[in-house]
């Protein structure tokens, strides 16, 4: 009877994954690993090798969605195999259909989590978790296609009083992240075309620069200023606050993320 | 004295509006148009009169002269005197083989009169229907010239009184069709007749013709012409010369050009409303309907010429305002706008550079290079309507592979290959992504090599493939069942789609371009109710691809608005190349039935939204009993009695089926279908089994199914050629489980 253990690798390098993790991949008779979904930027596949003793298969998007998987899943028939994927098995980018597929084959599944970016960003913004509406992505404009919906969510959030958590597209296959100035600028374009008050110059936001790796910075400001911020180099993330703060939010944002000091009238 | 010695006199006529007139001359394939257009311009002092019959000035291609065929329209000005009044004749001519007709329709939107040239031994044929269908169509009045007369005369001898007969059976004809086609309020008065002088009689290659009050003026009967053409050889050439001169052709036609074809301020009015879909009230409503010069501008391209000094030169009529040099100009349809550089007049070969050209006439401009054929050019900052699409009546049915014959030609291919097609917009080129093959796309075998001509003369030297024919795929019978199930890559997306065949009528529409992504949502509407569709189908029609419709059923579903693009974009490529063996597919209606989209939009881009349209289309075509399409030419043959058999033995060893025989004095017309994939080599065959004696064509008539013997064989052959595995795809490999 075959295995498929997911394992997240975590955020950085490969340094991130858990030892359970490692272990279950060392035990591994095969290991895959997909990059398409996520920039680890201190990883390389040669030194990941080293660390899991074993050759790691690097499988592409097309063999995970065209071909439902089916390599990994015919080896996992028999065998035990790991998929190593970045992050969270399940959360960003889930892999939950592999795991259903694997499921009706009668493979048995198991999980590894590994550190997500919703988990990292959250907490590196000094926000409660408790207090985040729904998560949406900010893709790159696509010709003929106009994509309204983060701009929506925000809205929704915060007319609920929550903060949104924006992931900014990857095009992990193209080596192309988007940054927090372009996320910006395209939800400050949506902002000129409804007209909500949603995202404007004055509007309060987080960045947030490589999180999990050593150099991660946050800085939250107003969005005319959060556009000159130089946060160096991708993956980005971006944070939008609800109108009203907890007073603990407001204090984290100030003193862990340069918030001015007005962001404290934000709370009572 | 100049060939441009009457430039000043068109300069000054062009903003004389009631003195313009536009007209196109019609005709089937060698029944003598080009040669009558000689001798009009042997009139306007432009060439000799001695050369006008042989040099065929507006054949200004070496190949038109080597075929004695005109290939490309052509346009010139002339002008002409009648009854003591000056008169701008803009003569717009037109190609005989019907594999161009596309240039024909183009040339007609810028006629408002047509003359429409008969053979008279041979009668009205195929095209000279087809082409006064599409004249009728687009509102351009009739005139009537029995070409060839002197055929009747030597070849089949006839009497005075049989003559007449003759003409009366080919009037009878024309007329026929003109009560058909013509615009309802014009069926009884386009009618042509002899008495009011709307029919003209002669030889364009002898330059002698009259119609009846010219026949009466100069007092000539039809016993002075079967004279002049009996006796010895060298007599008749001194009769036929002195005929010539007694009653020279050219001046009864452009008599009749000037009498009874309309003004463009007569005409434009009545036309406005079939040839463009703007208000009439508008501003530019308006001002087409009062030909105004001062209006904005509104000008219709219906030729677009690559010439080594000026560039892209853009032909076409003025409808309102005037263009002229440096004007900034809107193009509707290319979405941009552009600088006139020079505009032109045109003369045959030659363009003649003037300041400015007024509404109602045919002007050629310069300065627009990425314009295209059927473009509309209107005034900076006025909003307006382009012109229709214009419908053409054939479509591509043959493809060549083309390739330079040098790999180092490969740049000059390339320009070659845009000129080409930028020229004719019957032409269409296009690389295979796969295999790296440039396919070049036609509407015949002819077609093809005279394009291959073309590219010889511009320098390149390309080797041709045979010719492929182009097929056409469709299912036998709506889809029954549950809607079919497609998921997106990332199994985040579902789609269900049903798919089922369009009625004929719907076809037609589209085909002829009633039914449009153009027209007014509204106005489709009303179409498709009058063909039986539901009032809700009927109204979602969202996208329109060949001769496809995709139709949105999905109600009430969120975030549809942020993926419908891609899932039309979807459809696009379902239909464009279908499943069976990557040709078009035809006459199909998509149903989107319903949908469930994720939330984020990065879970649904367009590398996820489209295979998960494209697949459940595929995968429910393949359940409807898919069938190919070939397409399948209209064959009509006229042969001398003793030829009949070899012709019949012809069409029956090439798939054929013979629809009509009709015997006509000691000929025999034979009407036939021959498919386009049997039709090659078809000329030569029949030349050499007739010893010339056909007179024959042939044009694109319909798609009819390959029959079931030959269907999975072809499809093995084309998914062979494309690099694909030969046997098509099951209904299962596009089919999702819940």
């Amino acid at each position: 009877m075959g295995e498929l253990v997911f394992v997240g690798l975590g955020l950085y390098d490969e340094k991130d994954v858990s030892l359970r993790g490692l272990e279950e991949a060392r035990t591994s008779d095969y290991v895959f690993a997909e990059f398409y979904t996520s920039l680890m930027t201190g990883l390389s596949l040669e030194r990941l090798e080293t660390v899991v003793g074993k050759r790691v298969a690097v499988v592409s998007r097309k063999t995970l969605e065209d071909d439902d998987g089916e390599p990994i899943l015919q080896k996992a028939e028999k065998l035990k195999v790991a998929f190593l994927v970045p992050g969270d098995p399940l959360i960003a980018t889930t892999h939950i259909d592999l795991r259903i597929r694997a499921q009706k084959r009668g493979i048995k599944t198991k999980i590894v989590h590994g550190a997500s970016i919703v988990s990292a960003a959250i907490g590196l913004s000094g926000l409660q978790n408790y207090r985040f509406g729904r998560s949406v992505t900010i893709p790159f404009s696509e010709p003929h296609s106009v994509y309204e919906t983060p701009y929506n969510v925000v809205a929704e959030n915060k007319a609920r009083n929550l903060h949104t958590l924006c992931f900014l597209d990857i095009k992990a296959e193209e080596k192309r992240s988007m940054t927090i100035e372009e996320a910006l600028k395209i939800l400050l374009s949506l902002e000129e075309k409804k007209k909500m008050h949603i995202v404007t110059l004055d509007s309060l936001a987080v960045g947030i620069a490589r999180a999990g790796a050593e150099d991660s910075l946050v800085k939250a400001d107003s969005v005319k200023s959060l556009l000159n911020y130089d946060f160096g180099s991708p993956p980005h993330t971006l944070v939008f606050p609800a109108e009203r703060l907890h007073f603990v939010e407001a204090d984290a944002l100030v003193k862990l993320a340069g918030a001015p000091e007005s962001v404290k009238n934000m709370a009572r | 004295m100049g060939r441009y010695k009457q430039l000043e006199e068109i300069v000054k006529l062009m903003n004389e509006t009631k003195r313009i007139r536009n007209t196109s001359i019609i005709a089937h394939v060698d029944h003598g148009k080009t040669t009558l257009s000689d001798s009009l311009l042997a009139a306007a002092g432009i060439i000799s009169e001695q050369t006008a019959g042989q040099k065929l000035f507006l054949d200004s291609w070496e190949l038109e002269q080597k075929r004695q065929m005109t290939v490309f329209a052509s346009n010139i000005s002339l002008t002409h005197n009648f009854k003591g009044e000056d008169y701008l004749i803009n003569l717009i001519d037109t190609p005989g083989h019907i594999d161009f007709s596309g240039a024909v329709t183009r040339s007609l939107r810028a006629a408002d009169g047509a003359l429409v040239v008969v053979d008279a031994v041979e009668g009205p044929m195929t095209q000279t229907e087809t082409v006064l269908m599409q004249a009728l169509r687009e509102r351009v009045k009739p005139l009537l010239f029995i070409n060839k007369v002197d055929r009747l005369i030597k070849e089949i001898k006839l009497t005075p009184e049989e003559m007449q007969n003759k003409f009366a059976k080919i009037i009878v004809r024309v007329n026929t069709l003109i009560e058909r086609y013509a615009p309802p309020e014009h069926k009884k008065d386009w009618q042509v007749r002899i008495e009011d002088g709307r029919v003209a009689f002669g030889s364009a290659l002898h330059k002698w013709g009259f119609n009846f009050p010219y026949m009466k003026a100069k007092g000539v009967t039809f016993k002075d012409v079967i004279d002049a053409y009996t006796g010895e050889p060298e007599d008749i050439g001194k009769k036929v010369d002195a005929l010539s001169k007694k009653v020279p052709l050219w001046e009864p036609i452009l008599d009749m050009f000037c009498e009874h074809l309309p003004n463009p301020l007569d005409a434009q009015p009545y036309r406005q409303s079939q040839i463009w879909p703007g208000d009439l009230k508008s501003r530019v409503g308006e001002a087409m309907a009062k030909v105004d010069p001062n209006g904005p501008l509104l000008m219709c391209i219906t030729t677009v010429e690559v010439d080594p000094h000026s560039g892209v030169v853009a032909i076409g009529r003025v409808f309102s305002g005037s263009v002229e040099k440096g004007k900034t100009v809107h193009l509707i349809t290319g979405r941009q706008s552009g600088i006139i550089q020079q505009v032109y007049m045109s003369m045959a070969a030659d363009r003649v550079i003037v300041d400015k050209i007024p509404a109602g006439n045919i002007a050629a401009v310069s300065g627009l290079p990425s314009i295209r054929v059927g473009e509309t050019l209107a005034e900076e900052g006025v909003e307006t309507q382009p012109f229709e699409a214009l419908k053409y009546v054939s479509e591509p049915v043959v493809t060549v592979a083309v390739e330079p014959e040098d790999i180092k030609d490969l740049p000059l291919f390339d320009k070659v290959m845009h000129k080409l097609t930028l020229e004719d917009p019957n032409l269409h080129f296009t690389m295979n992504q796969e295999s790296g093959e440039y396919l070049l796309s036609g509407m015949g075998e002819l077609h093809l090599e005279v394009t291959a001509y073309r590219m010889q003369e511009a320098g390149l030297k390309a080797r041709l493939s045979k010719p492929i024919v182009i097929y056409r795929e469709t299912i036998s019978r709506n889809y029954q069942g549950p809607p079919v199930l497609g998921k997106s890559p990332n199994k985040h997306n579902k789609l269900w789609v049903t798919v089922e065949k369009l009625s004929d009528e719907v076809i037609n529409a589209l085909k002829e371009g009633r039914i449009s992504e153009m027209q007014k949502r509204d106005e489709r509407q009303v179409m498709l109710r009058n063909f039986g569709w539901t009032t809700e189908d009927a109204r979602n029609v969202i996208a329109i691809e060949g001769i496809n419709l995709l139709v949105n059923r999905i109600k009430g579903k969120q975030y549809v608005e942020e993926i419908i693009d891609h899932v039309k974009s979807g459809f696009r490529e379902a239909v464009h190349q279908s499943v069976l063996a990557k040709e078009p597919a035809y006459g199909l209606k998509v149903n989107l039935e319903d949908i469930v989209v994720h939330e984020d939009p990065v879970h649904r881009g367009p590398a996820q939204i489209l295979p998960m349209t494209w697949r459940p289309i595929w995968g429910c075509f393949l359940l409807c009993s898919p069938q190919l399409l070939e397409p399948i030419l209209s064959f009509e043959c006229k042969v001398p009695n003793d030829f009949v058999s070899p012709v019949i033995t012809i069409v029956q060893k090439r798939r054929g089926k013979l629809l009509d025989m009709i015997n006509e004095e000691d000929m025999m017309i034979i009407k036939a279908e021959i498919p386009v994939a049997e039709s090659f080599g078809l000329a030569d065959e029949l030349r050499s089994s007739t010893q010339g004696r056909a007179f024959w064509a042939t044009q694109f008539s319909r798609w009819s199914p390959i029959p079931e013997s030959l269907q999975m064989e072809v499809i093995r052959q084309i998914r062979t050629r494309r690099g694909m595995s030969p046997e098509p795809p099951r209904p299962n490999e596009f089919l999702e489980e819940e």
